[in-house]
């Protein structure tokens, strides 16, 4: 998140935060439970993003194909050859990280908008790879899973949340997280001072996909479900979505876009707000609005607040073409 | 004379930056005014908030008419064409479509003002149909100039015609810009580094310092003063 | 600043190697042709929403994800039309007015205050939220069940020397490039296009002649949509297509494809595109056994991904050069 080291408020505020997430359960329905676990697989899911988009500057649009990677390597494993779910997580990592590393290699050689759409059809392509070879993949029908209570799912989720969260806060504020800013904010510059472009922008994005894997993983067991159309287009938007409502380079942005795209539209249901007919109206109205006031994203408006330090404050963000086509 | 742009104590700034402190000008009708100054002093900004492309407060009037809040669009419907620096030519369009668009904002038949504007630049109507992005600087300085005289505006802004181009076309675009000035009356606000060549075009003068209007006077009284012309104008 | 033409003859000779080797099959085989006439029709419906997206690139730099949704939304419009009693050209033509001002007010209201601030990423942003929006209204307004739509004419069957052809396809491939064509004489030949077009070209500059930008974005989207229009209501029109809420999705992939394909900034180019890949799919299915309806978008994705990594900038785009 940032280079200095951590403020005394910056580590009073994390440590009230993880106090809150750890307490929370207990004052919560199993059926809660379980979105709260979604919140973490999202938290994850996003802030793999965020180390693509956010960092390197590197638009990707199908996250929640990498996410189906790890989902099916757990569901098939789990499934079809009896392994222990847990078990299944750090396969599903490697095979991310693999997964990361073919789709960056190529994602070298196209930029800004070309990058997002050739993501956005691998996030329409992988769930109908999936249905075609169903053999493997339980196709349409889907694999289904051994189901656990909302408490464990929400202890793991958030374990596995916490892990990631110091993991990508000591990436990224070394020597590789000044490298993948370079690369985000001019790439000639970067280049020039000595930054290998090719193995830190793809390294990012093998990194990214390990970790949307593990949500993957993590999202296949909340569900004890794993079908093409949890995968979809939708799942990659709503990554998309809340990385930048969070606000993209924020570490903090990324719990703010999981709770918006997890919590908003479950609770305009549960407030009677809306049916499930005019949920999906309502929130793409709300995302258009947050766009509209608020361009660089909450964990922006957190800033101006807090006066924590302006340094992302000032970029413009632009991933999509800082340095031209 | 009428007076038909004036500027009262007018301000300008990009984001954080001032570029303009209290600017105070005017120019009649059918007068060619120059703007002079070292790099950054701020003459390219005050054709700006002339013609509404930079943020600005403060007092001006077009013909009596305050237009401190227009933006471009409404200006250039008033009369007011503005040749920015770099001649805001459209490289990807023909000559003939620049042209065409020089005219936007008139209604009613073109073949007139097509036929002048061919006049003026005879070789303008064999390339009509090039595109506009493969003609030389000098070219698109004459294009852009073409494209004002298309507009029929009633004032100029001139920026920089001859940044970057020969001497004998610089000649050449001067001459041309005296003769609008002559044959239709139009008022010319004129922003050069060139300040020999302006104040030879010009009545009247403003030389800038810093975003401050240091010294104002006729052509000649300017180019009289030893001090002045050597510490501002350079020669 | 000057602009060098893309000068490789590569292209237009290959293009002409394919319409040598199209000709040719469609001779030899009866399949051959009927495949390649179907590839065309469908093409013509993704060039229709490739051109669209095209336009909206130009203008604004930003892809609009939302453009398959508002193809869909008017022509659920058109259905509703139907429904209340129209024929079928009185409703074509009603939806194209009323998917203008759709368009058109889309800009308006959810994109041109998020422009205002934002930068590309956070108007892409808003456009999938539009996206979201505009299926959710789809699916409020209408239900999710799937609706019959009337056809255009009674089907009928061309025959020529053996080969089929049926009355819909050649419709489609005719309509399409009877909507991209009066789209291009509208930017060739009108003040307004032209207009548009230096607006999307140099903001500033055309500001400075008069032109009222923002409303030529509003403009342009408003084209878009109607170009989106008509491609909804081809795809609908086809009996193997069913109207429901995500209808458009995968044309869109298409769409994108063919865009990107032509260049992203050349319509011409997109239209080319849509053509190609509309045959190449059609083509692949029929004669590739393992190639099955649900490996179409894979496999369109794999060859749009091959092809941008041979040629980054398309076939008619302009190669941009970055030196390090």
């Amino acid at each position: 998140m940032r280079l200095r080291p951590p403020t005394l408020a910056g580590i009073v505020v994390t440590v009230v935060v993880a106090a809150i997430i750890a307490l929370l359960p207990f004052g919560l329905s199993d059926y809660h439970r379980s979105t709260g676990a979604t919140v973490a697989v999202f938290f994850i899911a996003i802030l793999a993003l965020n180390i693509v988009t956010g960092y390197t500057g590197q638009i990707s649009i199908g996250h929640g194909a990498f996410m189906a990677v790890g989902g099916y390597t757990t569901a098939i494993l789990t499934h079809n050859h009896g392994w222990n779910d847990l078990a299944t997580l750090p396969v599903a990592v490697i095979a991310g990280f693999v997964a990361g590393l073919i789709v960056g290699l190529p994602a070298l050689r196209l930029h800004g908008v070309y990058l997002a759409l050739t993501t956005f059809a691998v996030a329409l392509a992988v769930p109908q790879l999936v249905s075609n070879y169903s053999k493997f993949t339980g196709g349409v029908v889907g694999l289904s899973l051994p189901s656990h209570s909302g408490l464990w799912l929400y202890e793991v989720s958030w374990a596995v949340a916490g892990i990631m969260f110091v993991c990508a806060w000591l990436l990224l504020r070394g020597r590789t997280g000044r490298a993948f800013r370079a690369i985000r904010d001019s790439e000639v510059a970067a280049a020039s001072s000595g930054v290998t472009l090719a193995v830190y922008k793809t390294v990012a994005f093998g990194v990214s996909a390990a970790m949307a894997a593990l949500a993957g993983s993590l999202y296949v067991l909340v569900n004890s479900y794993a079908s093409p159309t949890i995968f979809g287009l939708t799942l990659s938007l709503y990554i998309l979505i809340g990385a930048v409502v969070g606000g993209l380079g924020s570490l903090w942005g990324v719990l703010v876009g999981a709770a918006f795209v997890e919590l908003l539209p479950l609770g305009l249901t549960s407030a009677g707000v809306g049916s499930s007919q005019s949920v999906p109206v309502i929130f793409g109205a709300v995302v258009i609005g947050v766009m509209a006031l608020l361009p660089l994203g909450a964990a922006n408006l957190l800033r101006m607040f807090l006066h924590f330090g302006s340094q992302i404050g000032q970029h413009s963000d632009n991933p999509l073409g800082t340095e031209g086509r | 004379m009428a007076v038909l742009l004036a500027l009262r104590d007018v301000d300008a700034r990009y984001g954080q930056v001032a570029a303009l402190r209290g600017v105070t000008l005017t120019v009649d009708e059918g007068e060619i005014v120059a703007i002079l100054g070292a790099n950054g002093a701020g003459k390219t900004t005050t054709l700006r908030a002339v013609s509404g492309t930079v943020r600005r407060s403060g007092t001006i009037e077009l013909a009596g008419r305050s237009v401190a809040r227009k933006g471009p669009e409404a200006m250039a419907r008033l009369g007011v064409a503005h040749v920015p620096e770099g001649r805001g030519t459209f490289s990807e369009l023909t000559v003939w479509e620049n042209l065409r668009l020089g005219a936007h904002v008139r209604r009613g038949s073109l073949k007139d003002d097509f036929a002048r504007v061919f006049e003026y630049f005879p070789w303008l109507e064999e390339r009509r149909a090039q595109q506009a992005g493969t003609l030389s600087g000098g070219e698109q300085q004459m294009l852009a100039l073409g494209r004002a005289v298309m507009q029929r505006p009633r004032l100029l802004l001139l920026d920089e015609p001859s940044l970057g181009l020969a001497p004998l076309v610089v000649a050449e675009i001067f001459r041309i810009v005296g003769e609008l000035n002559e044959r239709e009356g139009t008022a010319v606000l004129l922003v050069e580094q060139n300040a020999r060549t302006s104040l030879a075009a010009a009545s009247r003068a403003y030389v800038l310092e810093v975003g401050q209007v240091a010294f104002s006077g006729s052509s000649d009284e300017l180019a009289e003063r030893d001090t002045i012309r050597k510490s501002y104008l350079g020669y | 600043m000057a602009i060098r033409p893309t000068t490789s003859w590569i292209v237009p000779a290959g293009l002409a190697a394919i319409c040598l080797f199209l000709v040719i099959g469609s001779l030899d085989s009866a399949l051959f042709a009927q495949q390649t006439v179907s590839g065309l029709a469908n093409g013509g419906i993704y060039a229709s929403l490739a051109v669209a997206l095209v336009l909206i690139y130009r203008a604004t730099e930003v892809i609009n994800f939302a453009q398959g949704a508002l193809a869909t939304f008017t022509t659920y419009i058109a259905w509703q039309l139907f429904a209340w009693g129209l024929s079928y050209w009185e409703g074509f033509f009603a939806t194209l007015a009323i998917a203008f001002v759709v368009g058109f007010g889309v800009e308006l209201v959810a994109i041109r205050p998020v422009e205002r601030r934002g930068n590309q990423l956070t108007v892409v942003i808003a456009a999938i939220g539009l996206l979201i929006l505009v299926e959710g209204a789809i699916g409020w307004i209408w239900g999710n069940d799937i609706k019959f739509m009337p056809p255009p004419f009674p089907a009928h069957i061309y025959r020529v020397g053996g080969v089929s052809f049926s009355r819909q396809d050649l419709s489609t491939i005719g309509i399409s490039i009877a909507a991209v064509v009066l789209l291009w004489l509208f930017f060739q030949f009108t003040k307004v296009g032209l207009a548009m077009r230096a607006a999307a070209v140099r903001p500033d500059a055309a500001r400075l002649v008069g032109v009222r930008v923002s409303w030529m974005l509003s403009l342009g989207w408003g084209l878009a949509a109607v170009l989106g229009a008509v491609a909804g209501l081809m795809a609908a029109a086809s009996p193997a297509t069913l109207l429901q809420p995500s209808m458009m999705d995968s044309v869109l992939i298409y769409a994108f494809a063919a865009a990107v394909l032509g260049g992203l900034e050349s319509a011409a180019g997109a239209v080319i595109g849509a053509l190609l890949i509309g045959v190449a799919l059609n083509l692949l299915s029929a004669y590739v056994s393992w190639v099955t309806p649900q490996l179409l978008l894979p496999v369109a994705f794999l060859l749009m991904l091959v092809f941008l990594l041979v040629k980054p900038s398309g076939l008619f785009g302009r190669t941009r050069v970055r030196k390090v």
